[in-house]
């Protein structure tokens, strides 16, 4: 909200300088978020008046206008607003002049031909507000050639952000309070004026929707005239940002933010007998002043009469009905609408306006009828006119909130000692009343105050008027002792994860936890996803049900940059439903290796991409790193359709759990998303992890190396091309379990001198003797053993 | 006894001169061989008296051994200058490059989260987790937001079309604090969490990104105040930043689950361009920039988390991660973190033995 130090100071007696009252802003809750001097930023823009405007010879859409600025002759200026006219006054920038909005410096220049010596220029460009439908009307009475930054009143502005639980700080009038409260200066009371009502209101005006509308208050006021607003007040709507549009209109807008109170006027030539809060009727159309057409249904409470819908109730006014230039009798609404079905109807439709913003806070439901007559004498003070005696229908909320509060709840939840002689001064500031005869004080709160239900809100008052930094630090509790381990076994987990994937060699990166629907869906596996109502792009669709496609399109689009080599990883979740429609979120490691492994390089040659040996050594160093049993891990396939079904695999504990998949992609996956392959890839799926039970120990095992050294004995086998090597070395292992330690294959060969459908695997076996040396005969049988166990697998021994 | 001198003496000089190790051979066969003179020398004593063997067989066998070790020496010289020839010989360009091993890197906002967790464990927190899709029982209403809330218009939030067994509406959460929620409720009080991950809004700008990282705190008990709240956060500032001249302001301010509500500023200044924390925001050259919000606990959040408002109370605060990794770390783009750039991963990336602790300094220095 913006206002400029001279509003303010209608409310606020006050000296202190612009930086003092800022610093008192923030300290009591309302942030400053900026300060402006119109004099500096609005330099070289004088008051103007258009004295012809014609059509240009060369543009549909431009005026080429004659301007006179006070001095010299008058100005050729090219002009492309529709309000530009004969007779208007306006701000013209001279050439020199910056404009706020752009930072652009104005030159003389030929616009399609036509030189033009300046700007005209709307409330936008000079940020006065984001008004950009046409270029500022000034009052008639506007001094031509005057400084426009003297004009507007040269108040230093304040824009600052109120919350949304201070509705009653939504008017410049409740920010003074505050102030006055936290000593800032004096609050001069409003004055409200007396009325000199001239018969009964001669519109029937009543509410058939209770709940949405408990209050609806009027007048007629006929035979005014609606010309400009004056000077004053348009300098106080210019600082605020809003355009001056005539004077009925900026009245409104003027007593809701002097008073944070929309009221609305409406033209009587337009209406037709009663005038009525009611429900609307499901269909029902209005054409808004934003000059858009809403569809309302019965949710909606709305002002209509017997021709049909004239406002959206405390949201927008009907463009039918709206004041003119030729309006002369209006009927003034002041109602009281329900916050809850304001905020519903304005979600609804997607509508906001300011007087939105306030209804749905909670405008005060005691200034009804101060709001009427601050209105009717404003516009009988403008426009001339008679009023009418006021009429009533319904009433607002009028059960104030009354609390028992114990002053040294200050100091409890504050952590700050306030003497209650204070305390009790800051509440009755602020409008409270307070009975502190006894403790607990009965304290009443003024009803413009919704945000107060307990007392915590009072201390929340108390401390903020008092002040924030008066809050001494004061440390927590220690427990005896060094501090305890916090992180769980999951955390330790994933913290060591990371860092082993890292000293691997892995950039860890952390991508968007949602995906286009269709890289979510070729990763999904029939899982049902989840999929956003209202994303922010059809890029940001669907929860991934696996880490690898944004990693994968994170490859390709370094590789799309001209990286060469790519070890990307990332630590996160995967999300799926739970039974009872939750969600149940899966750690889960994705690593991507795409390009090359390894560059050309002198000693080594060729540039060499990634196998998918490459995302086995991966997986099982991370596995063995997660303290998984590597050892006793089963090498099974399925790694699912995105994989290479020939280069792909599952690292599985037991046939059904598994632990990882691994291996190249397939190529339909590298088209889906665009990448030159081949690209291997690894998923760990930490949630299948065994859990190690209790935690586990310090104390290793017992250390006991054997005495005697291992002897290593030699096998080559000649198998069906089509018998996994680990089923080969898995019989061999099992062959002797005593003495037999290790089994790893060392050749693979298939090839010249190995018969068709064969090929050749040789093994080298550790033997470990125990308390003697093996004898010749030890060795034989063992070795017996290892050739039969191979044999069953349908390897025979080579010669 | 003078010629066995001799030879010796002549024994040793060829050898010396011995220039390479055939010539020291037939210099050891010469002398020392089954038929070399002194093994001649040494087969006499046999026929010596005991007396004259006695004084002859230590001359004999000084002569021999001075003669074999000269010739050992010799030898072992010249085989070393042939090998140091042959070295040599053999060089490498060692300006050629060395194999290269990838390096890896840990992500900014791992480290951060590292970092906090670290400090945090000192002050007595736990961390603590909990859903990224949420309901907006845990995400809204717990938090004293109900459905007509105007707070819950301003969260942007992101929902899903499906609602849990219970009826409520599944969305992303916009905070981290439903895990205030989750915990009160799983562990009872008295509470003292962290809650680090990931939140989304459905916003996106130059300085905001639909998923971006917070860390929650909470603190329940029974005697907690707004006190206890600047302390714990001046005291976490402090040892993150690790600077001593951390300065916070205190604004009073608005959120549903808290009462009262503060937003906290912290002082900076700007040096060679950047932001840097440090130093009372009202000092010449400094301002304020907000960094986190938080307050004490609403009684009514206390209660959803079905918990007795009137034994326990305490204080929560949110802060964004992401924008304390930019702010420790001097990183300008927010939007940057996310898009898996492996320049920028190398570039702000940690190294894995980064750890943080406390007895090095949580911070990872340049």
């Amino acid at each position: 909200m913006r206002f400029s130090l001279a509003w303010l100071k209608d409310h606020l007696e006050t000296e202190a300088p612009v930086a003092d009252i800022a610093t008192r802003l923030n300290a009591i809750g309302i942030e400053v978020e900026g300060i402006e001097d119109p004099a500096e930023r609005l330099a070289g823009f004088r008051v103007a008046q258009v004295l012809t405007a014609d059509k240009h010879p060369d543009a549909d859409k431009l005026k080429v206008l004659t301007v006179d600025m006070g001095e010299g002759d008058p100005l050729r200026v090219v002009c492309g607003a529709p309000n530009a006219r004969a007779g208007m006054k306006g701000v013209l920038g001279l050439p020199g002049a910056v404009v706020p909005a752009n930072g652009m410096e104005l030159r003389k220049s030929a616009i399609r031909g036509v030189t033009s010596n300046g700007m005209m220029c709307s409330v936008r460009e000079l940020e006065l507000g984001d008004e950009h439908d046409g270029i500022i009307e000034l009052a008639e009475d506007a001094p031509i050639g005057e400084n426009f930054a003297d004009y507007n009143g040269a108040s230093p502005i304040f824009d600052v952000a109120i919350t949304p639980n201070r509705p009653d700080c939504m008017g410049v009038y409740g920010i003074a309070r505050d102030l006055a409260a936290a000593g800032l200066g004096t609050l001069k009371p409003v004055a409200v004026p007396g009325i000199a009502e001239k018969g009964p209101c001669p519109v029937e005006i009543r509410t058939d929707d209770p709940e949405g509308c408990p209050a609806f208050h009027g007048r007629v006021i006929s035979g005014v005239v609606n010309g400009a607003s004056p000077e004053w007040m348009q300098q106080r709507l210019m600082s605020a940002g809003q355009r001056p549009i005539s004077a009925l209109v900026d009245i409104t807008n003027y007593v809701m933010l002097a008073y944070g109170r929309p009221a609305h006027a409406y033209d009587m030539v337009k209406l037709s007998g009663p005038v009525v809060a009611r429900r609307a009727r499901t269909g029902e159309q209005v054409l808004a002043l934003n000059e858009k057409t809403y569809t309302l249904d019965d949710s909606m409470t709305v002002i209509a009469d017997d021709n049909g819908v004239h406002d959206i109730a405390g949201i927008m006014g009907g463009e039918h009905s709206g004041c003119s230039g030729s309006t002369t009798d209006v009927l003034l609404e002041i109602a009281y609408f329900d916050p809850e079905r304001i905020g519903v109807t304005g979600r609804r439709l997607g509508l906001a306006s300011d007087a939105r913003t306030r209804f749905e806070r909670g405008v005060d439901p005691a200034f009804l009828d101060d709001g009427l007559a601050i209105l009717t004498a404003l516009i009988v003070e403008i426009c001339g006119g008679e009023p009418t005696e006021a009429i009533r229908a319904g009433a607002p909320p009028g059960e104030a909130k009354i609390l028992s509060f114990d002053p040294g709840l200050t100091a409890r939840l504050g952590g700050v000692v306030v003497d209650p002689a204070e305390q009790a001064g800051i509440l009755e500031s602020l409008g409270f009343a307070v009975d502190a005869g006894s403790v607990p004080w009965t304290v009443t709160a003024p009803l413009r105050r919704h945000d107060i239900e307990g007392p915590a809100d009072l201390v929340e008052e108390v401390v903020r008027i008092h002040g924030l930094d008066a809050v001494e630090s004061v440390p927590l509790a220690r427990a005896d002792g060094v501090a305890r381990p916090t992180a769980t076994p999951e955390q330790q987990l994933e913290r060591k994860l990371r860092r082993a994937a890292a000293a691997r060699g892995l950039n860890e990166a952390v991508t968007w936890a949602f995906l286009p629907m269709a890289d979510a869906e070729h990763f999904a596996d029939g899982e049902p996803l989840w999929v956003l109502d209202n994303p922010i792009s059809e890029d940001m669709k669907a929860m991934r049900p696996s880490l690898l496609p944004a990693l994968l399109a994170a490859a390709k689009s370094n590789l799309d940059r001209g990286a060469s080599g790519l070890r990307l990883f990332e630590l996160g979740r995967r999300y799926f439903r739970a039974a009872d429609g939750s969600s149940d979120e899966r750690s889960t490691l994705g690593v991507v290796l795409a390009g090359e492994r390894r560059p050309r390089a002198w000693a080594s040659g060729k540039a060499q991409g990634f196998d998918a040996f490459d995302a086995k050594a991966e997986a099982l160093a991370l596995l063995a790193e997660a303290g998984a049993p590597v050892g006793k891990l089963m090498v099974m396939g399925e790694a699912g359709p995105q994989f290479h079904p020939g280069q792909s695999g599952t690292l599985r504990l037991g046939p059904k759990n598994v632990l990882a998949r691994f291996g190249m992609l397939h190529p339909t996956t590298l088209k889906a998303f665009d990448v030159d392959g081949p690209v291997a890839a690894v998923e760990l799926f930490l949630d299948a992890l065994p859990v190690r039970k209790g935690g586990g120990n310090f104390a290793r095992t017992t250390y006991d190396p054997p005495s005697l050294q291992p002897v290593i004995r030699d096998f080559a086998f000649l198998v069906p091309s089509d018998l996994p090597a680990g089923d080969l070395l898995r019989a061999v292992r099992g062959a002797d379990k005593r003495h037999l330690v290790d089994a790893r294959v060392f050749d693979l060969f298939e090839g010249q001198g190995v018969p068709e459908g064969r090929k050749s695997l040789a093994i080298e076996v550790t033997l470990q003797p125990g308390e003697r040396s093996f004898t010749d005969e030890e060795i034989k049988a063992i070795s017996d053993k290892v050739v039969s166990a191979a044999a069953r697998q349908g390897a025979e021994l080579r010669g | 006894m003078d010629e066995l001198q001799s030879r010796k003496e002549a024994a040793l000089q060829a050898v010396a001169a011995a220039d390479n190790i055939d010539a020291v051979e037939s210099l050891r066969v010469e002398a020392l061989g089954k038929q070399g003179w002194v093994s001649q020398l040494l087969k006499t004593l046999g026929q010596m008296s005991p007396e004259e063997r006695q004084e002859q067989a230590p001359v004999i066998q000084a002569a021999r051994t001075e003669i074999a070790d000269a010739i050992a020496g010799r030898k072992e010289a010249l085989e070393s200058a042939v090998l140091e020839a042959q070295l040599v010989s053999d060089t490498l360009d060692l300006t050629l490059p060395a194999p290269e091993a990838p390096q890896g890197t840990v992500h900014p906002v791992s480290q951060v989260m590292d970092e906090l967790a670290e400090i945090f464990a000192d002050m007595g927190f736990a961390v603590a987790t909990g859903p990224e899709v949420e309901d907006d029982w845990h995400n809204f209403t717990a938090l004293n937001m109900p459905e007509s809330h105007p707070a819950r218009a301003m969260h942007d939030t992101f929902y899903f079309p499906d609602a849990d067994d219970e009826g409520r509406r599944m969305l992303l959460r916009t905070h981290t604090s439903p895990v205030q929620i989750r915990s009160m409720m799983g562990q009872g009080a008295p509470i003292r969490i962290i809650a680090p991950g990931r939140v989304y809004r459905s916003d996106s700008d130059a300085t905001h990104t639909p998923m971006f990282h917070q860390i929650e705190g909470l603190v329940i008990d029974r005697d907690i105040h707004l006190g206890h709240l600047k302390w714990t956060l001046e005291t976490f500032l402090k040892a993150f930043f690790e600077r001593e001249d951390i300065v916070l302001r205190l604004r009073p301010s608005y959120f549903p689950f808290t009462e009262p509500s503060v937003e906290v500023d912290v002082g900076f200044a700007i040096e060679k361009g950047r932001r840097v924390l440090g130093g009372d925001g009202d000092a010449p050259g400094h301002a304020w920039m907000e960094l986190l919000g938080s307050g004490v606990v609403n009684r009514r959040v206390i209660e959803s988390a079905g918990l007795d408002p009137d034994e326990w109370q305490g204080f929560a605060f949110g802060v964004g991660v992401d924008r304390l990794a930019m702010l420790k770390y001097a990183m300008d783009d927010l939007r940057a973190f996310f898009d898996g750039d492996v320049r920028w991963l190398r570039h702000y990336g940690f190294s894995p033995f980064d750890q943080p602790t406390l007895s090095a300094g949580v911070g990872a220095r340049a």
